[in-house]
């Protein structure tokens, strides 16, 4: 309940500050840190609660940035473009999902960034030049309607898995993690649980790339395909805390205003701070920022 | 014409794939832990070639006899420090953790590498750098040529210790059931020490020949990690030169494509291959002892 409140306070707080600030750098900042929440978000689904390792996220990304970008740039109206780029991605997820979940554990990691690698090379090779927002859009952009829609997003994206995992699917998907073999016999179907959890993070991470379409100037179609935008998100769910509906909303606020900081005098530094962090969440707090937070009021409810 | 002198180019650089899959091969066939860093070693190990030259013109063929101790070295430390935390989990717990740990440590030496070294491509250019052997209108670049021979050697070598010295037969025993070796009184831990360490040897070495024949960069880690994989599915679990074929195997696979498809298309044949051996056999595809 506490922090059911708390998420709604942080969603009021950032949905009232353009009436405060018209800072362009800071707006841009907070798309950055919804995008990154909506990444995780989604990534942490499948990855968090199912306890599928799916090396591929930004394929899905990519596919969705790719779709909405298209369409939008042809004059479709956004709203329709957001739900094919949306749709094309969740399509995507649902055809390999099949043979996708044939591989167990590492195998799928693997298995699924090579299929990433697969569409990035070819998308990189079908279409080299740089995608521009044309000219008359480009004279009207505003940053206000791109700072709602990611916002939406975002809230959308840690709602729809806050709604989803309590609830009796949500419940399967986490005893599908736990214990496969477990989770069937006590008649708990794992393919289609872990179909259901790819299904939906696809189709938010494919929402996702149509965002970031929306809101990115120019860039190489290829971009959205990069392997980054999985690493992101791997990296902020797992410092955040994988696996709880608050790690990635943390994470990302942590990962971007650290990266910005960092940013100032080297341009990657901060992937070299977030390796290391990423090691020692892994090995001794795999709860991340989640498990810390509630670690050190123990210790201060303790002393008092 | 042009499709033989692609298979040549392809069955050389094929040597370095497979040098480059022995060495994840020994550590996921012995330690069950994926190291996707592995890509990231050969790098570190390609640097080293390319620094030993840049500074005191060494000759990258001589400093291999540096990297390797080197490298050695930084396989120790990096089990020391990372990997034996994983080991200990039972299996499936261990593949996933170790591939986490594999994916930070690629962003720790990714990074770390452009820090120091820019982000720039390098290359090792030797005096007989462009020497060729020509047959008819077939080139056959020389160093590349020594390479593949070397990488065949090395390998040679390997198996020969695994197969007659006590500790290789103790590397092997512990990868069959390290139950069984613990009770055979093996030193499982040092053991997977050893393995861990020759891996990242192996990384290493395949890296500063890559430096001499191709280029290297901090940004080659996923390339050469995604072709170790993929050569390992092919071969399958348990043998070096299952590795080398399975590393020639994947060279004449892309020169093909690069004569039908165009080169652009050279990265995805390997994959398609490899996420389809990986989908027909999903149990067995690492050798098949489950």
């Amino acid at each position: 309940m506490k922090s059911l409140l708390g998420g709604i306070l942080l969603a009021v707080g950032f949905a009232a500050l353009p009436f405060f600030t018209a800072r362009n750098d800071l707006l841009n900042l907070c798309v950055q840190i919804f995008l990154a929440i909506a990444l995780a978000q989604s990534w942490n689904l499948l990855g968090g609660y199912a306890g599928q390792i799916n090396l591929g996220h930004a394929a899905f990304f990519g596919l969705g940035a790719l779709a909405t970008r298209m369409l939008w740039v042809g004059g479709i109206p956004l709203f329709l473009a957001l739900s094919a780029g949306a749709a094309v991605a969740t399509a995507f997820g649902v055809l390999i999902g099949g043979p996708a979940f044939r591989l167990r554990g590492a195998y799928f990691a693997i298995g699924t960034l090579a299929l990433a690698e697969i569409l990035r090379i070819t998308v990189g090779n079908l279409m080299p030049e740089i995608s521009a927002i044309p000219a008359p859009a480009l004279a009207s952009y505003n940053i206000l309607p791109r700072y709602y829609l990611t916002l939406t997003i975002a809230v959308l994206c840690v709602a729809v898995v806050a709604i989803l995992v309590p609830s009796r699917v949500g419940l399967g998907i986490r005893a599908v993690r736990e214990d496969e073999a477990a989770a069937e016999a006590s008649g708990v179907g794992a393919f289609r649980h872990k179909l259901l959890a790819l299904t939906v993070s696809t189709a938010l991470v494919g929402l996702t790339g149509g965002a970031f379409a929306y809101y990115h100037v120019s860039y190489y179609p290829q971009h959205a395909f990069s392997p980054a935008w999985t690493f992101d998100a791997v990296l902020i769910s797992f410092i955040g805390g994988v696996g709880t509906i608050r790690g990635p909303v943390l994470g990302a606020l942590f990962y971007v205003i650290l990266k910005e900081l960092l940013a100032v005098r080297l341009v990657e530094f901060h992937l070299l701070i977030f390796g290391i962090l990423f090691i020692l969440v892994v090995l001794f707090l795999p709860g991340g920022l989640v498990e810390a937070w509630s670690r050190a009021r123990r210790l201060i409810t303790r002393k008092s | 014409m042009i499709l033989t002198q692609q298979l040549i180019l392809g069955l050389l650089v094929g040597g370095l794939y497979g040098l480059a899959a022995a060495g994840l091969s020994l550590t996921f066939g012995v330690l069950r832990v994926l190291n996707v860093a592995h890509g990231e070693l050969l790098m570190l190990g390609g640097y080293g070639a390319f620094w030993l030259f840049t500074l005191w013109r060494i000759d990258p063929f001589v400093s291999l006899l540096a990297i390797g101790p080197a490298m050695f070295v930084l396989g120790l430390l990096l089990y020391w420090a990372l990997f034996q935390f994983v080991v200990k989990a039972h299996e499936e717990v261990r593949i996933k953790n170790s591939l986490l740990i594999g994916f930070g440590l690629t962003l720790v030496l990714h990074n770390l590498a452009i820090r120091l070294w820019t982000a720039d491509e390098r290359a090792v250019t030797t005096a007989y750098a462009g020497a060729v052997a020509r047959i008819g209108a077939l080139a056959i670049p020389l160093v590349r040529l020594t390479s593949l021979v070397l990488a065949f050697a090395i390998l040679a070598v390997l198996h020969l210790f695994l197969t007659r010295a006590r500790w290789g037969r103790a590397i092997r025993a512990t990868a069959e059931d390290w139950e069984a070796a613990t009770l055979m009184g093996i030193p499982v831990g040092k053991t997977y020490l050893l393995a861990f360490a020759l891996g990242t040897a192996l990384a290493g070495i395949a890296g500063g020949l890559v430096s001499v024949s191709y280029s290297i960069s901090p940004s080659i880690g996923l390339e050469w990690t995604l072709k170790a994989l993929i050569v390992v599915v092919l071969a399958g679990l348990g043998s070096l030169f299952g590795c080398f074929a399975g590393g020639i195997l994947l060279g004449l696979a892309e020169a093909t494509s690069v004569v039908f498809l165009g080169g652009p298309y050279r990265e995805v044949v390997g994959l398609v291959l490899f996420l389809v051996i990986l989908v027909v056999r999903p149990q067995g595809l690492f050798g098949g002892r489950a």
